[in-house]
């Protein structure tokens, strides 16, 4: 193991402390965090190792959440639900990928996007299942403590957090990750030495999903009630994106650094200029990125944009 | 001799152009096939339907006596078919040694990376590149990507070796060198197609000559009848012979 990867697992050891120091506020907060870094973590396998920018985070986030949700309303207990919702994301991912990464750049990017709007539509329509426009409520899981019922959705998303770290820290250094990397850096020659580049790419696209999937999950538990808005805000699929741009692509440390340095920034931003938010926010995301084009640990963040622009 | 490959009426189309035009060619096992033609004579892209790049439009190829017309690049590179991409194409960041790993281990699924790694340490032995494993390939010379394309293929433990002119770009003392180890890799036992535009080096190391011009076979048979082919002459050696001479 790396050391890199030795300090990203003893940070989000420390994560699991958190309890220890505040209340209910400072544990939702950490609850965020975690969910974020999934996100982050999950989006560098396809974005960072495979160098394929996708968009589709929020289709699988929404997925697992409603997955998650219609189970519990079916007395499914929240153990076997989110284990449930990641294997249908690492499936519908796998299975979708094998055809959308055919696609490269912008194309690839769009299409992952159009995934996030396909996938809400069909939530949107199957009203029966899912409550459609209507939303979903979600029969309470936890106690009725607030203390209680916040310490145990951190710990749902921390667990699923370490899973994901040390999920991903297993593709770095595995056989799939060196086959990632070769993608990243040339496709056509990776075929040529005998790699199935159609199979490495679709276990990335399902191992990018799987984990977000039971991240929405533990989210939809947690806040009780869910509708297609919520869940398949887009905003799902850009963040990680941001805080992985931010970290510098490809290493998992510098992806988990950077999605607490974005929620930092967001939380500072948030309390002092709650009116222009946004604005601020865009602003100094702007700023870190022309100032920090390669994020802050490596030197790799030009060539997402340069596979943006379709290289 | 058993033929390795055999090419039967393929052809592939861009469009309207013909880049093959109902080619039919046999390799034996064993031999060194020199193939030639002016540019765009449709060479490299019968390596890239052989290698399954870009699918032959129609017609049938077989190899060791198994169709492969419409097997993915990668099952052929897994069944022995390995080449050079006259346009090097290495993975630039990572170093010498890992693009040949990358070849070691991929073209036979069974293979651990720490193996992968002892192979290619060998294979880049073998091309005079060990001083360089460790460097990434982006900072390599174009006569040392070369070499490396060499060792990537060779990793792959080929029985048919595709070479897309290892030889552009080089000076005279890299292009005997590498030819040195085209005879080296021959003797092993692997079947070459090498497409070069040097004319000596053809003669000095194929066993046979198969000419292409504008996508059609126009001759193939033994080096010393094919270059004295009038069609080949007029298509090519002619144009050539010109060309080095400096009159047009
Ligand atoms: N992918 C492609 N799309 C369109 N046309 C192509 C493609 N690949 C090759 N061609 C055309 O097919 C013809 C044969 O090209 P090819 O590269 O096989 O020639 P070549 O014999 O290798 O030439 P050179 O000696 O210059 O390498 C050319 O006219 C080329 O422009
Ligand atoms: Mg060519």
């Amino acid at each position: 193991m790396k050391r890199s990867d030795l300090i990203l697992i003893v940070l989000v050891l420390c994560l699991a402390a958190l309890p220890l120091a505040g209340g209910a506020y400072t544990l939702r907060l950490g609850t965020m965090a975690a969910m974020s870094c999934i996100l982050a973590l999950s989006w560098n396998v396809i974005g960072g190792f495979a160098g394929y920018p996708s968009f589709a985070a929020a289709a699988f986030f929404g997925l697992g959440a409603y997955t998650t949700g219609i189970l519990l309303g079916y007395k499914v207990p929240l153990w076997l639900s989110l284990p449930i919702a990641a294997g249908l994301s690492f499936a519908l991912a796998g299975l979708l990928g094998a055809v959308l990464l055919r696609l490269r750049g912008h194309y690839f990017a769009i299409a992952s996007l159009a995934l996030v709007e396909v996938l809400r539509e069909i939530v949107n329509h199957a009203t029966d299942l899912t409550g459609g426009g209507m939303g979903l409520n979600i029969p309470v899981t936890a106690g009725t403590d607030i203390m209680a019922d916040a310490r145990f959705f951190f710990y749902a998303m921390w667990l699923v957090l370490l899973v994901t770290t040390i999920a991903v820290i297993a593709v770095s250094s595995s056989r799939l990750g060196f086959g990632l990397s070769c993608i990243r850096q040339n496709e056509a020659a990776s075929q040529m030495v005998g790699l199935n580049t159609t199979l490495y790419k679709s276990i990335a696209f399902g191992l990018s999903a799987c984990f977000v999937g039971a991240a929405g999950g533990v989210y939809a538990a947690w806040v009780h009630y869910i509708d297609p808005t919520d869940v398949f805000d887009i905003l799902y699929s850009v963040k990680p994106i941001v805080m992985a741009l931010i970290g510098g692509l490809g290493s998992s440390l510098g992806v988990m650094i950077g999605a607490l340095l974005y929620l930092v920034l967001e939380e500072v931003v948030w309390r002092n200029y709650i009116q222009f938010h946004s604005a601020v926010l865009g602003a100094l995301i702007i700023a870190l990125l022309l100032f920090l084009p390669h994020g802050l640990t490596s030197l790799r963040g030009g060539l997402l944009l340069r596979r943006l622009r379709g290289a | 001799m058993p033929e390795i490959l055999k090419l039967d009426n393929v052809s592939r189309r861009f469009g309207g152009l013909y880049a093959l035009r109902d080619v039919t060619l046999g390799i034996d096992s064993g031999e060194i096939l020199g193939l030639i033609g002016p540019n765009g004579a449709g060479k490299t892209t019968l390596v890239n339907v052989v290698t399954a790049v870009t699918p032959a439009t129609s017609g049938r190829v077989a190899f060791a006596g198994e169709d492969i017309t419409r097997v993915k690049s990668y099952q052929a590179a897994r069944r022995g078919l390995s080449r050079t991409f006259q346009v090097v194409q290495p993975f630039p960041e990572m170093s010498a040694l890992d693009n040949v790993a990358a070849a070691a281990a991929f073209s036979r699924p069974g293979t651990s990376l720490h193996a992968a790694r002892d192979a290619a340490r060998e294979h880049l032995a073998f091309v005079g590149l060990e001083g360089m494993a460790g460097q990434s390939a982006a900072t390599l010379t174009l006569a040392m990507r070369k070499r490396l394309e060499l060792a990537k293929a060779l990793a792959m433990r080929p029985r048919l070796l595709f070479l897309d002119e290892v030889n552009a770009g080089l000076n005279t003392a890299e292009v005997e060198r590498a030819t040195g180890l085209i005879h080296q890799i021959a003797k092993s036992g692997v079947t070459i197609v090498m497409i070069e535009h040097l004319m000596k080096v053809v003669l000095n190391v194929c066993t046979r000559i198969a000419v292409l011009h504008n996508g059609a076979l126009i001759a193939n048979g033994a080096p010393r009848d094919v270059i004295k082919d009038s069609a080949v002459i007029e298509a090519y050696l002619g144009q050539q012979y010109a060309r080095r001479h400096g009159h047009g």
